[in-house]
């Protein structure tokens, strides 16, 4: 893996007037954002303004309208039709952590996270071995890794998820509600593992989550967005103590209770 | 059942019928063996792969592609089989194309296992959710590595029960092929009961035949499903 770097060495993403929309409804309006080296950003709002479409645009899973991405210093810009090949290989910049984990059922654990190196990567079978092995053994799954995930639980599942996308070394791991499909006693160990990834390994990460500690404790800086918009955006403690917009105060104020 | 005691209370008779069942039954296995079985695996699978390319020129976003295979599956499934095989068989010729029984068999029953197989294949693979796609894509695979490595072989288990049912209506269906003169299983029943004119006897062997062949079918089916739902919550 990757040695632990600098925190904020260069902007590892940048991202400039953002836009998607499907047919008539325009789910990112104006995105602006950099993100530098090693930093974790997490990512709320309320259902529907955009943050999950926000993130999966990152990844190419939908291709933006407008606007330009850089991860990298690789650059794609939206403004002209992109190829396919392009997106295949911008897409290997990130990693992504679904909710549902969308493991692969037919494939042990072990064999979820060989499966990129191996197909994608053309890696050799005994060193992709090795090298999920060592990935699930961190994540905390040494002892399951011949496991089919209907075997597992879903913090396990999700730490397949996790130990797969990084199998792929990606610059940015991007997670998308990674413990909100999950029994609140099995959130822990998957935060754990996503805590330890941003301070071991200087990963740089954007999440979307409500989980307001691990907010607290990880993440450098706190966006809230709304209505394909980004409202505010700072430090946790400014965004959850004391945040500058009204709607901001109202959203923390319904997730807080 | 007059005339069922009328067999039983005639040793001579039953005698006859035992020996005629008994002869019979070594050229309709070898129609079976010869023709039947061979001509129902090389269509199934031919068919298969048929129905796979269709199923996924359905799926296209390429337009050509969709009509194309909406097209062939209209035709195949809105006309009788047997009137497709007589059209390859007896139609051909008329324009100078002349093909051999077993093989003219061989294409009409293909397209037919394509048409229908495709519409089983291309609801098993929609019926992968779509997470398992933007998984496959989010580790880097490309489209095609997403379906043959992601996809199809989760669609192949959703898809063994209902494709069993075709292999199991093929194997029944080759017997239209006696009709464009393959000698399979039916056709020898029928030569022979043309000479002796035990037209029930010969053909109820033949039934008890297909029927066996089946029940070997349904337990491979069995095994094989076994096998693909290791991976499955019981």
């Amino acid at each position: 893996m990757r040695t632990t770097a600098v925190k904020g060495d260069f902007n590892m993403i940048n991202i400039k007037n953002l836009h998607k929309s499907f047919g008539d409804l325009d789910v990112l309006r104006g995105i602006d954002l950099e993100v530098e080296q090693g930093k974790v950003i997490v990512l709320i709002g309320p259902s529907g303004s955009g943050k999950t479409t926000f993130l999966r645009c990152l990844n190419l899973l939908e291709v933006p309208t407008d606007g330009t991405i850089e991860i990298d210093q690789t650059v794609m810009d939206f403004n002209k039709p992109v190829k396919k090949k392009s997106i295949t290989s911008f897409r290997s910049l990130t990693g992504m952590v679904f909710q549902s984990y969308n493991l692969f059922p037919h494939k042990t654990a072990l064999e979820n996270v060989m499966e990129g190196p191996i197909i994608v990567k053309n890696i050799a079978k005994h060193q992709a071995k090795e090298t999920a092995t060592a990935l699930l053994t961190k994540v905390g799954l040494g002892e399951k890794i011949d496991f089919y995930p209907f075997q597992l639980s879903g913090g396990q599942q999700q730490r397949v998820g996790i130990a797969r996308a990084l199998a792929m070394e990606p610059k940015v791991m991007l997670f998308d509600e990674p413990t909100s499909a999950l029994d609140p006693e099995l959130v822990g160990d998957v935060l754990k593992v996503m805590k330890d990834l941003a301070k071991e390994e200087g990963m740089t990460m954007i999440v979307v989550t409500h989980e307001m500690r691990f907010a607290r404790e990880v993440a450098d800086e706190v966006i809230f967005m709304d209505e394909g918009k980004i409202m505010e955006r700072g430090t946790p403690d400014q965004i959850f103590t004391s945040p500058k917009e009204a709607r901001t105060r109202k959203f923390l104020n319904l997730i807080q209770g | 059942m007059f005339l069922l005691s009328n067999i039983f209370n005639d040793p001579e008779r039953m005698n006859h019928l035992v020996s005629i069942a008994q002869t019979s039954l070594y050229p309709m296995i070898e129609g079976a063996i010869k023709n039947t079985i061979p001509l129902t695996l090389i269509t199934f699978v031919l068919g298969l792969i048929l129905a796979v390319l269709t199923a996924l020129a359905r799926l296209s976003s390429i337009k050509i592609f969709q009509i194309i295979a909406r097209v062939y599956v209209s035709i195949i499934r809105g006309t009788p089989l047997l009137v497709q095989l007589f059209i390859i068989f007896y139609g051909l010729p008329n324009l100078g194309v002349t093909i051999s029984p077993f093989i003219s068999a061989i294409i009409g029953f293909s397209l037919s296992v394509g048409a229908y197989a495709s519409e089983i294949i291309r609801a098993s693979i929609l019926s992968i959710p779509k997470g398992q796609w933007e998984a496959g894509y989010s580790i880097g695979m490309t489209y095609t590595q997403a379906l043959k490595r992601i996809i199809l072989p989760q669609a192949a288990r959703v898809s063994i029960p209902p494709l069993s049912n075709t292999f199991i209506s093929l194997l029944k269906d080759t017997s239209l092929a006696s009709l464009i003169l393959v000698t399979e299983l039916f056709r020898k029943a029928q030569e022979i009961a043309a000479k002796n004119y035990e037209f029930l006897l010969l053909y109820i062997e033949a039934a008890a035949l297909y029927w066996i062949l089946c029940t070997i079918l349904s337990f491979i089916q069995g095994s094989i499903e076994n096998k693909l739902n290791r991976y499955v919550a019981k």
